[in-house]
């Protein structure tokens, strides 16, 4: 998947993953996609959760080998 | 307007306060407004670690040296172990790239999230304002805990 910015938390647990997320996206303009590299296994669930409560999409989270490749769009 | 959330920290250990301030940064990352009120124990969250406590009378000189407080100085609530079980804990966080509780209060400051003080155990310790770190929004008491929490998605107590 394409996206507008790349942010690395590989590495990282709750809650630096979604802190980080949060403050990458006000960078971005609304319609632009961020891709948000987490090996921690909670980002799975996390990721969605976030996104519903903060009203950005969530277009999809790739695994592989034990890492997620996760995209959000910002909507506003 | 956003969703608040409030967090009453009773409790001065370590561990408890990290979860404290996971949830108070989570939340903020999410876009809500977090206050985290600390009472009794939790008070020496907030305390400054420099300096010793003054206060007046034998009985709160007494409590504000044993129970002196301060970021660096709290205990784990399980296998603190003189120490020794804190020391081994701050290593595996390190190990894994968590933030330190240091380093989570600053996050949580620059995310928004208030702190207050409650003045009521103030009071009675014989805590005064100079005892507490800069980064405290404000002092006070049962009533603004609850006139936030009545408007709070999420009141915890910890």
């Amino acid at each position: 998947m394409k996206a507008d910015a790349t942010l690395d938390c590989i590495g990282l647990y709750c809650p630096m993953p979604i802190y980080h997320t949060a403050n990458k996206l006000k960078e971005l303009e609304p319609g632009q996609v961020l891709e948000v590299l987490a090996d921690d296994e909670g980002i799975k669930v996390d990721a969605p959760a976030w996104c519903r409560a903060t009203g950005n999409e969530l277009l999809g989270i790739e695994e592989e080998a034990g890492s997620y490749k996760v995209y959000i769009k910002k909507t506003k | 307007m956003p969703e608040k959330v409030t967090l009453v920290v009773f409790s001065g250990e370590l561990d408890k306060a990290l979860a404290a301030f996971n949830i108070a940064i989570g939340a903020a990352s999410m876009g809500m407004e977090v206050s985290m009120f600390f009472t009794f124990w939790g008070l020496n969250i907030i305390k400054r670690n420099e300096g010793s406590i003054e206060s007046r009378g034998m009985m709160r000189k007494m409590l504000n040296f044993m129970n002196r407080g301060g970021s660096k100085r709290l205990p784990l609530s399980k296998f603190h172990m003189l120490g020794l079980g804190k020391w081994m804990m701050g290593k595996l966080m390190r190990n894994v790239k968590s933030p330190s509780l240091k380093e989570m209060m600053a996050l949580a400051k620059e995310s928004g999230v208030k702190f207050i003080a409650c003045t009521t155990t103030m009071g009675m310790m014989g805590i005064s304002r100079e005892a507490f770190i800069p980064e405290v929004d404000s002092f006070a008491g049962v009533a603004t805990y609850l006139a936030e929490a009545k408007e709070g998605r999420v009141n915890l107590f910890i």
